[in-house]
């Protein structure tokens, strides 16, 4: 009897395919449906972005960082205003951190439910991406109103946030939250406890905590490998330590430490702990200005810093060099998605090429915000 | 440990080899000879006191008479960062990579090599990651002219707004 005869074949995922979440490519070698390596291919959504941080001034930049992770745009804002602030020496007052806070918070039950929604899809379940997304057309319609816009905000300003919640927003917020906790029990038994789900997810993609912090891997991501680190809580910003809230971590519950399902419910925990702190958040918020007196010229002494903002996709890095002039020198973002690209190709060794599609999907990819 | 008191600790235990420490506000920063940023960085991973396991951010800055690489290390176990950076000769810039200590130094150097031109020695696979391999040029250089056009496709667009980078600061 002769032996089965394999060969290695190199596969072509991408740009412009259904399941890579924006435009990525993948350079696929594989022998039959196993993966010896997958090697990505990102730039398609290089916008230089921080190239035009050089040209547009410090204000001027605000709308620009939207583009740079359009999924979760309060963080950028919030991380952009935040490394100004910071080299100004201004002060947020308040109620425009809490607005920042409210408005960040409903960002990242937004982002996480089109994570979650789309895991799903990936995997071929489509009623739960409809659901999901269903609830965030909701979170979208309360954003709209209080910034007029539904996915690029631009909410935030240097010193503070641009609009106060209009009248009766906030009893309309409190209202979705309390539509909002039952319906993740809703979507949970719909899909996260589903059998079949968790076997395509359970010891898909593992990564343990020492590959995590080696490849720099934030947020859900980290935590999914079962490291209880989340920067609101542990180098806290804006006015979080005032709230009470829990950090989930991935404790291995359907199989190894830090693999996909790991990281799924570390973003369906996260939700109800997000909802806990807008609970909170919306029912303490003072009285008072939203923003602080910040010139038009805004000219911030010169000097470096870094700000951190725990963002939907994890700790964003806001690096910012100032020369006293009004255009910053150089600013960098160091933003999750990147590093979490940066191990795809270790992970893949071995994978199927359907595993694949998971390990993206669970790693929470959004390519603009690789690019930027 | 304060970001200060962790310069000095470098300061004590490799010498003239750290050029300079900043107290520049708000975040104070460290200079090392690039010949001995390796060392240094294996030190602040390995010593027991700074034990920096995660190279947060790595980038770099064109200061037009020099190239400078900024790395941001932290250590998630004792919950401090620190700053050090690198100053390489703007026509040539070489330094040795860090990815053999920190694996997320391989994309975050590849993206300095893409946008700066500085070369990583060392590193296992140093292509161009956000623009394409043809690109000429550096873009983050601050005398980058971005060419008018890219294999036929214009890079200007015929609007009456003016272009950014011809609006005088």
């Amino acid at each position: 009897m002769s032996t089965f005869h394999t060969e290695e074949m190199t596969l072509n995922m991408g740009p412009q395919h259904p399941s890579t979440h924006g435009v990525l490519r993948f350079v696929v070698r594989a022998d039959g449906e196993v993966m010896r390596e997958a090697v990505p291919d990102v730039g398609y959504l290089h916008r230089s972005i921080e190239k035009i941080a050089e040209k547009v001034g410090y204000h001027g930049f605000m709308p620009y960082t939207d583009r740079v992770d359009y999924i979760c745009a309060m963080f950028t804002n919030q991380g952009w205003g935040m490394a100004c602030e910071r080299l100004a020496g201004i002060e947020v007052p308040r109620r425009g951190e809490y607005c920042r806070v409210i408005a960040a918070e409903f960002n990242r039950i937004a982002s996480h439910l089109l994570s979650v929604g789309t895991m799903g899809m990936d995997i071929g379940a489509m009623t739960p991406f409809t659901h999901a997304l269903r609830e965030r057309e909701m979170i979208n319609d309360l954003i709209e109103e209080l910034c007029g816009a539904r996915l690029t905000f631009n909410y935030m300003r240097i010193g503070g946030v641009a609009w106060d919640l209009p009248p009766g927003w906030r009893e309309k917020a409190l209202a979705y939250l309390d539509h909002f906790d039952p319906i993740l029990d809703e979507y949970n038994s719909l899909i996260s406890y589903n059998k079949i789900y968790i076997e395509r997810l359970a010891n898909v993609g593992v990564i343990t905590p020492e590959e995590a912090i080696g490849y720099n891997l934030v947020g859900p991501n980290l935590r999914g490998s079962g490291i209880k680190w989340d920067i609101r809580k542990d180098i806290p910003y804006s006015v979080y330590p005032e709230f009470e809230f829990d950090v989930p971590v991935g404790k291995g519950e359907w199989g190894a430490l830090g693999d996909s399902m790991d990281r799924y419910m570390v973003r369906i925990r996260e939700m109800k702990e997000s909802a806990r702190i807008l609970r909170q958040a919306l029912t303490q918020i003072p009285p008072g200005p939203v923003l602080a007196k910040v010139p038009r010229n805004f000219k911030p002494p010169a000097g470096e810093c870094q700000v951190r903002v725990e963002s939907g996709r994890g700790d964003m890095g806001w690096y910012v060099v100032s020369d006293g002039t009004g255009y910053p020198w150089r600013v960098h973002v160091r933003t999750g998605s990147f590093a979490a690209m940066g191990i795809i190709q270790k992970l893949s060794k071995g994978l199927m090429i359907a595993d694949l599609v998971t390990v993206i999907a669970s790693l929470d990819v959004v390519a603009p915000e690789i690019d930027r | 440990m304060e970001p200060l008191a962790i310069y000095q600790r470098l300061k004590e235990r490799f010498a003239d080899r750290v050029v300079e420490i900043s107290e520049s506000k708000p975040d104070p920063f460290c200079v090392v000879d690039p010949a001995a940023i390796v060392e240094v960085a294996r030190f602040m991973r390995d010593d027991p006191e700074l034990a920096m396991d995660c190279l947060s951010n790595e980038s770099g800055v064109d200061y037009k008479d020099r190239i400078e690489v900024v790395y941001h290390l932290f250590s998630y176990r004792l919950r401090h960062g620190a700053v050090l950076k690198v100053r390489l000769a703007r026509d040539n810039p070489r330094v040795h990579t860090l990815e053999e200590l920190w694996k997320s130094a391989n994309w975050m150097e590849r993206e300095i090599f893409d946008l700066l031109g500085v070369t990583f020695e060392g590193h296992s696979d140093l292509r161009r990651i956000l623009m394409p391999e043809d690109w000429p040029g550096f873009p983050l250089r601050k005398d980058f002219v971005e060419p008018l056009e890219y294999h036929g496709i214009s890079t200007v667009r015929e609007s009456p707004i003016i272009r950014l980078d011809t609006k005088k600061k």
